[in-house]
Parts: structure tokens; sequence; C-alpha cells
């Protein structure tokens, strides 16, 4: 079968590429577009290292199949950053040492960053709950809840 | 102890990193690619024990696309009669573990491997590998294990003159106990069990290796020791060590998991045989049929105490699941157990027991939560029996400067009594508790370790420098490097930058495991960064004709000292470093230790839960530990370490087991039905750091990565006890064992 075409806009740059039917967006992010920062830690949507954002939406693309990308407008962690200036919510994970390893880091801000997008005032509960499909090993999630708590507070600050 | 200023030590900077991991470009294993690279996969034997009578891999090599095929006649053999270690590793199992060789010994099981031009060539290809198995017996759990009539996994393993799955006896034995129970007024023995666990890194296994025609090989793999990798390779390749470069790349989660290879041999293979690069990945499922986890185990322990809290004996037999090959951490857990306390009379034993499931690896502090557990829960019933507070009766028996632990030392200045201390004082002790809530307290030993480090300080020609070290940091050791480097020089530690060398760039360190990584580089850095300073004063003297003694260096600098205090405006580091060609050359040293004094690390847990009566759900609600961490360099990643290691136990404890079908095969092997702890599982989790300073370090590091899960599996099960009134034996305490304690109550 041949492959397919397909046009969407990735991190704000017109993109294309080719993909089997039954290749996933992770796969092609990773192994066509170069864009490893966004990682597979399960291949099943459990973990959340996958995550990304198509039309403002947190999926795991993982789950998500490259095709269905055509059209659409995709955010992945290496377009967070404006830049050399970080997001407020990666420096925030930087200061308050919000990560260990790493590996889920990127999944973790994308979700983070689709929270304060809809909520930009969450409880405690209301991150917990919202970052229940990312996965850490490494943390015990305290340092990343604070961050994101700490930034959402900093950025309603500065929006005043 | 240093007896410098501490302007950096202790101070929560950005680490050096830290950029790289926020922002997606990290270069962890997986993310690797190579011109002309080519993916390997693995085939796995279905059956958890057989014979393997053949295997033809003649269709699969005919297959279009299809590069290479290897199988166990392609390793090099680890006759089983004659040991050979690596570490604590043996490579008789290790080879057998990568490929199976005589037998499959689990679900999951390695029986060959292949290259292909894509992954679904290579998945095809290993479809099409006919293998001649003769399915025998197989036996999964410890109890039926050590059963007379047990299928025997090894014809070469005897015990007491027979053969047997026990693999393997360690035994510590102190004072007579006998005698000790005999001077009890209360003795109270239980016997419990643990499951096997799962490490549970998010990163599965990865590797990039390419083998030139002259044998030159590159890898780059996820692990916690690139000499580790090299070492293994070599010798399970026959390709020399000279011509092997393990290239660490960043490591997404190890926990001990990380410390043994599985792909690598087999990608080093297959690149041979085809000429090209070859890339391999796990999938999660292959990481949980046949990777880690830490044993389950079986246990006894029996504990004796007068009626005014004195431990007087305590007994402790441990069986611990090794997996299909020998060697579990039964000295982590035989040891450990009864650590904490100054008891006269200890016996301690330890069993080694293979079943058919995939050979355990470490876990986070191996074997001592396992040891704890039974002893803590103990404690906790002693305790209640004769009516003292279980902090209290801690105290009284703590370890302390000059207790010959069981297991044979004498302890040095240790922090133990401290953390019961510190326990007792907090606000969390006297909080108030609700319904069906409880609250539980524990104690735990891990050893800490040192071992063979290797640094590089570097003075770039603009004045500013690059550590290099050879332990992977899996947690924010570069860090913690910077600090100590940037307090020693008197300079910001943005200046510093630290990298981890590959295996050609850097000398041999030994893995990132037992807590030994900041220990063991602080030592090597500290006299690395001294021997710069020293040069520094002399090329300083040089310029001003002096001698190098009057010149001290602080904040930075070279100043004159004595009597020419004052004479010469002072240099600066940058100033030196470009009038270093001047003053004889290139600014930077190197150190190669075998580093001791690592000394044990102890800690104090306490944890209130609630269980949800209808649900059997038990949630932590509050959860405090408290740890003598010697000294935090980096208070930010201590606590990130005390946190990770409560949250590992938080799931082993209340959820995390592999549930095995009636055919031997682990059913649940992803992250949905493996329930690890999520988001909205936890609270926060505090800590409380008490630094009692290693004597026998620059900055006082005693190592404090692996403690944290000691107690925990005690303390929540203390606290579910106190909850509910009923005490478990068996982890984990998830929602169906709980339900039914309590049915079993109405």
């Amino acid at each position: 079968m041949a492959k397919l075409h397909v046009s969407a806009n990735i991190n704000g740059e017109p993109t294309e590429f080719l993909c089997e039917p039954y290749e996933t967006m992770l796969d092609v992010l990773r192994n066509e577009l170069g864009l490893t920062g966004s990682k597979e830690g399960c291949g099943s949507g459990d973990c959340g290292a996958c995550s990304i954002t198509l039309d403002g939406r947190l999926v795991c693309s993982c789950l998500m199949l490259a095709a269905e990308a055509e059209g659409g407008e995709i955010r992945t962690i290496e377009g967070m950053a404006e830049g050399d200036t970080l997001h407020p919510l990666q420096q925030k994970f930087l200061e308050l040492a919000a990560l260990q390893c790493g590996i889920c880091t990127p999944g973790v801000l994308i979700a983070a960053k689709s929270l304060l997008e809809q909520n930009p005032d969450p409880s405690e509960t209301e991150v917990r709950f919202w970052l229940a499909g990312n996965l850490c090993r490494c943390t015990g999630y305290d340092k990343i809840v604070r961050a994101v708590l700490e930034t959402a507070a900093d950025m309603k600050e500065a929006s005043r | 102890m240093n007896e410098m200023s501490n302007k950096w030590i202790g101070q929560r900077t950005i680490r050096p990193d830290g950029a790289e991991k926020v922002t997606g470009s990290a270069t962890f294993a997986a993310d690797t690619t190579m011109a002309g690279m080519i993916w390997g996969k693995v085939l796995r034997s279905p059956h958890p024990h057989a014979r393997i009578r053949g295997i033809d891999t003649s269709r699969a090599e005919a297959l279009p696309g299809v590069k290479a095929v290897v199988s166990a006649s392609d390793i090099v053999d680890f006759p089983v009669d004659t040991p050979v270690a690596l570490g604590i590793q043996d490579m008789r199992w290790m080879c057998r573990n990568v490929m199976a060789r005589e037998k499959a010994l689990f679900h999951g099981h390695p029986v060959a491997a292949v290259a292909a031009m894509t992954e679904a060539i290579a998945a095809e290809a290993c479809s099409l590998i006919e293998v001649d198995y003769e399915v025998l017996p197989w036996v999964v759990e410890i109890e039926d294990a050590i059963k007379a009539d047990a299928p025997i996994l090894h014809d070469f393993v005897e015990f007491e003159g027979k053969p047997s799955n026990i693999s393997g006896k360690m035994e510590h034995k102190k004072g007579d106990v006998a005698a000790g129970f005999a001077e009890a007024d209360v003795v109270i023995g239980h016997s419990f069990t643990t499951r096997p666990v799962h490490q549970g890194y998010i990163e599965p296994h990865a590797c990039l290796v390419s083998v030139a025609a002259d044998g030159n090989t590159t890898i780059w793999s996820s692990s916690q020791g690139q000499f580790m990798v090299r070492a293994m390779t070599s010798m399970l390749t026959n390709i020399p060590q000279s011509k092997i470069r393990a290239i660490p790349a960043e490591i997404g989660g190890g926990f001990g998991g990380k410390t043994i290879v599985y792909l690598e041999p087999l990608a080093t293979l297959l690149s041979k045989k085809s000429g090209r690069p070859v890339k391999m990945v796990m999938s999660r499922e292959e990481v949980m049929r046949a990777t880690g986890p830490t044993s389950g185990s079986m246990s006894t322990v029996k504990i004796g105490a007068t009626k005014d809290g004195r431990i007087v004996a305590g007994e402790g037999t441990f069986y611990l699941q090794a997996g299909g090959l020998p060697g579990s951490p039964i000295r982590g857990a035989t040891a450990c157990a009864f650590a904490p306390y100054d008891i006269p009379n200890v016996h301690s034993l330890g069993y080694d027991v293979v079943s058919n499931r995939s050979k355990v690896a470490a876990y986070r502090a191996p074997g001592a939560p396992i040891g704890a557990f039974p002893v803590e829960c103990v404690l906790d019933e002693i305790a209640e029996a004769i009516g003292m507070d279980p902090l209290e009766m801690r105290l009284k028996n703590a370890a302390k400067e000059g207790t010959k632990a069981a297991y044979g030392p004498v302890y040095p200045r240790i922090g133990y009594a401290e953390t019961v201390e510190a326990a007792l004082a907090h606000p969390h002790h006297k909080a108030p508790l609700g319904k069906n809530q409880g609250r539980g307290v524990a104690s735990g030993f891990w050893f800490n370790a040192g071992g063979e480090s290797s640094a590089q300080v570097n003075i770039t020609e603009d004045g500013n420098v690059v550590v290099t070290t050879g332990h992977p940091d899996v947690g924010g050791s570069r860090a913690s490097i910077a600090n100590i480097t940037a307090e020693l020089l008197g300079i910001d530690y943005r200046r510093v930058s630290v990298l981890i060398g590959d295996t050609a760039t850097i000398g041999f360190s030994n893995l990132t495991g037992g807590s030994r990584v900041l220990f063991a580089s602080g030592i090597v850095v500290t006299q690395s960064t001294e021997k710069v300073v020293s040069t520094l004063r002399e090329r300083a003297a040089k310029i001003w004709e002096i001698d190098p003694e009057a010149v001290t260096w602080e904040d930075g600098e070279a100043r004159p000292a004595g009597a020419n205090a004052g004479k010469f405006a002072p240099l600066t580091l940058e100033e030196l470093a470009d009038r270093a060609t001047e003053t004889g050359g290139p600014i930077g040293a190197g150190v190669q230790l075998n580093t001791t004094g690592a000394e044990g690390g102890f800690a104090t847990h306490m944890c209130d839960v609630e269980v949800d009566v209808e649900l059997g759900i038990v949630r932590v609600l509050r959860y405090t530990s408290f740890q003598d961490v010697g000294r935090a360099v980096h208070p930010s990643y201590v606590e990130g370490q005390m946190q990770g290691g409560v949250a590992q136990g938080i799931g082993w404890a209340l959820n995390e087991e592999y549930i095995y079908d009636r055919g031997g095969h682990v059913d649940n092997p992803g992250f949905l039905d493996y329930r690890m702890p999520i988001f909205s599982d936890l609270p926060m989790l505090d800590t409380v750091m008490i630094e009692i300073p290693n004597p026998k370090h620059p900055q006082g590091v005693r190592g404090v990565g692996e403690v944290p899960l000691v107690p925990t599996l005690a303390a929540i099960r203390n606290a579910v006890y106190n909850a509910l009134g009923k005490r478990f034996y068996s982890l984990p305490m998830s929602p169906p064992k709980v339900l039914e304690a309590l049915n079993a109550t109405e």
C-alpha cells in the first residue's frame, strides 16, 4: 500500500510528511520529523510521555494515527519555549527541581500547559487529576504539583 | 569536612542539564539515530520453562530486508561450573539471561534476535524462526519452588546434597538468640510475604550500536553504567574493551534495573554480522516480561523484648525469588533487616530461590525493604504488647556510634537516633486522626557505597570550568557536582559545566548504584579541583615571582599572602587561564580512586492513611520522612530522592504486583494493570533532612538515594493496622485483600 501524504501545522510550521496508514503520530514525530522530545514509555496511552496537543486538545500521540494529523495543528514540547525564552512552566520546573531523570518531563509539561490554558487557577486536586494520565517514577509528584501551582500563581500575578 | 564557606553547597541551583530536559532536546538512547541504521528485534520464549532442542533461522534469514540473525551460539558461553564475577553479577547467568542457552527459563526469555531494514520486517522475521521446544513443568512462586517434588530449574544447583531450587544462602549471627529469647518478657513472631515489583522506569531499555569492519564498536545506551555496558558486552562478544566505546545516553530512570545489559550484546552481534548500525528498543510489554523486577519474598521474623522495651533477640529467615537464574539480593535483606537496632542476639538467614520468572535486577536498596518489612511490622506489635510508643521503643534500641551490627561492622558516627527524635518532635506525630484513619511508623537502613570513580576538571581558555565524571546522572548529580566545584573554586556555579564522560574519555567509574554517585564523585572532583587550585596558585606565583606558598586562593582569584599581601593585584581565574600558555600550559587535573568511607544511611517514616471501607482502597493522607542525609549538597535533589523512594514504596505496599495466568505467563505487562502510583493517588510527601556529616567525606556526603524506600512498606502497613485494627502479613494491601480482611471481621 502506498504511503499517505499528510499536511499539518507542527509547532507553527507548515509541515508535510509521508506515513504508513498504521503509523502513529508519535512514530512520525520521532522517526520521520526528528522531533524526539515526545517519548514512548508504553505505547498504550497509559504513561503520557508522548503527550502533544492536536487543535488545542491534549492527546497521547502514541494513540493517534499520523494520518489523523491532516489539516490539524500540532504542538509538541519542541514548540513550548519561544526561541531561548523558556515557558514559565519550563522555568519553574528547573527552579523547583520538578524533574529527576527527565523522561516524563516533556509530556508532563505539555499536559500542564494544557491545564493552565483551560483552568488558570487550579487547585492541588485539580492539578493531580488533570495530570493523572502522566506517569513519573522518580519524583513522587510533589515537586511537579508545586511547580504547576506556583506557575499558575505567577502567571495570574503577571496578567494583573 | 572542608573548612570553606558554603556559598554553593546547600544551594538549590539550576541543574546543568536542565534546559535540555525541559525542551525535549536531551538525548535519551531511543532518540539516537545513525545513517544506514537498521532495526533489531528479539524473539522471546512463549513458554515459562522449555528445553531448546534446536533453532532453525533459515526462513527468517531468507526474508527480504533481513540483514542478520543471532542466537545463543553467537554469544560467548560461560560454563555453569565456573563462576566469573563481574561486580556483583556472574557472567554465567548474564550470558544465559541475555539469550536462553540450554533452556528457556521464563515466558519472554530471549531465544533469538533479528536485524532488518524496518521494525516491521524484523518482527515478521522473528515469527519465521522455528524453535524446537521440549516444554517442561514449571514453577513460579517460592512456596511451590521449594517443595520436595518441585520441577527443578537447574541440574547443577544443589542444596544440602540434593538437586534444588535453593541456589544460595547467607547468614549473619551475633550473640546467642536462644538465650536472648529466654530473657524476653514478650516474644512475637509471624510469617510475611511480599510480591515481586518492577522498578517501573518510564523509559524502556534502548540502544544503538555500530560495529565497524575493524571491530571498533560504539554503543549508545540507557544504562546506569557505561563501563558495565562495555565490560559485559566485551565478555559476551569477545570484542576487547579497548575497541568498545560505550556512550551514556541520558537515562530515563533505572532504580537499579539498568545495572545489567539486555540488548547491548545482541545489537553488537547483529551490527557485526550485518555491517550496519543496529537500533533496539524494548516495548513496555517486553520490559515487564523480561527485565527486573526485584524479588518476591517469604519470610519469618521473631523478636523478643523485655517489659521495659529492650530488644533482646531477633531472628529472621528470608526466602527471596531470584527468577530463572540465581542471584537475589539476600545480602540486603539479611543484613539490613535488623541494622537500625542495637540487639545483643541476632540470627538472620537468607535463601536464594530460582523459579520460572524473569531474572531479578537490583531495585533501590536491593533486598533491604524485603528484610525491613517483617522486622518493622513485628516491632510495631511488640511496642503495642508492652504499651510503649513505637518510636520511643525504636529510640531506646537505636544503633549508634560503636554499636556492632549483626552483619559485621561497628558503626561510626551515624544519625539513626536523630531520625527518631525528629519524628517524635514533629507536629505530624501528634496531629489528630479521623474515622478509618491510622498512623504508622517504621525505620530502615541502607549500606551506601563508594568504589571506583574518576574525574577530570579542566579550566577552559576563557577561564570557565568543565568537569567530567563517569557515573550516569539519574537524578540531578550533575547539579551537586557543579555546587561542589564552584564552592572549591570560589566562582559562580553557572561557570561550571558538568558532563558524564564515555568509556573512552573518562577513567573507569563504577556504575550508578548503591547510592554511591555523589559520595564517590564528590571525593574525586574535590581532589581534582584542589589540584587545579594548587596549579593556579603556582601560576600566579610564577607571574609575581614569589613562592607558591605565599599565594592564597580566595573567591575565585589568586591573592598574594603573608609578607607579600597587598603587593600585587589579585589574578582572577580568567586572567590566569588567559596566561596559561606562557606560565606552563593547560590547566586541569584528574583523579582516579577506589573511594572508601561511605557510611550507612538511616531513615524513619511516619504515614497517615485512610481506608475506604466500602471499596477497600487505602489512601495515603500524609507522609513525612526523616532521614540522615549526611550533607545535602543540593537539597532539592535530596528531597527528590526521599520523595521518589516513598512513592515507589507506596506502590509496593498498596498495589503493585505481577499477575500470572495458569500457563505461567505475566497477565498484566503494562502500566494500565501493573498499577504504579499516579498523581491523584498521592499527597504531598514531606521531608525532614537531618544532616549528620559523614566524617570520611570532604563534604560530609553519605548517600541518600536508596534508604527512602526501605521503611515505607511497614510504615504504611502499620498505619493500616492503626486505622482498621487488622494486621496484614502479605503485600500488596490492594482493594480485594483489604475488602477480604474487612469482610472477615463481619
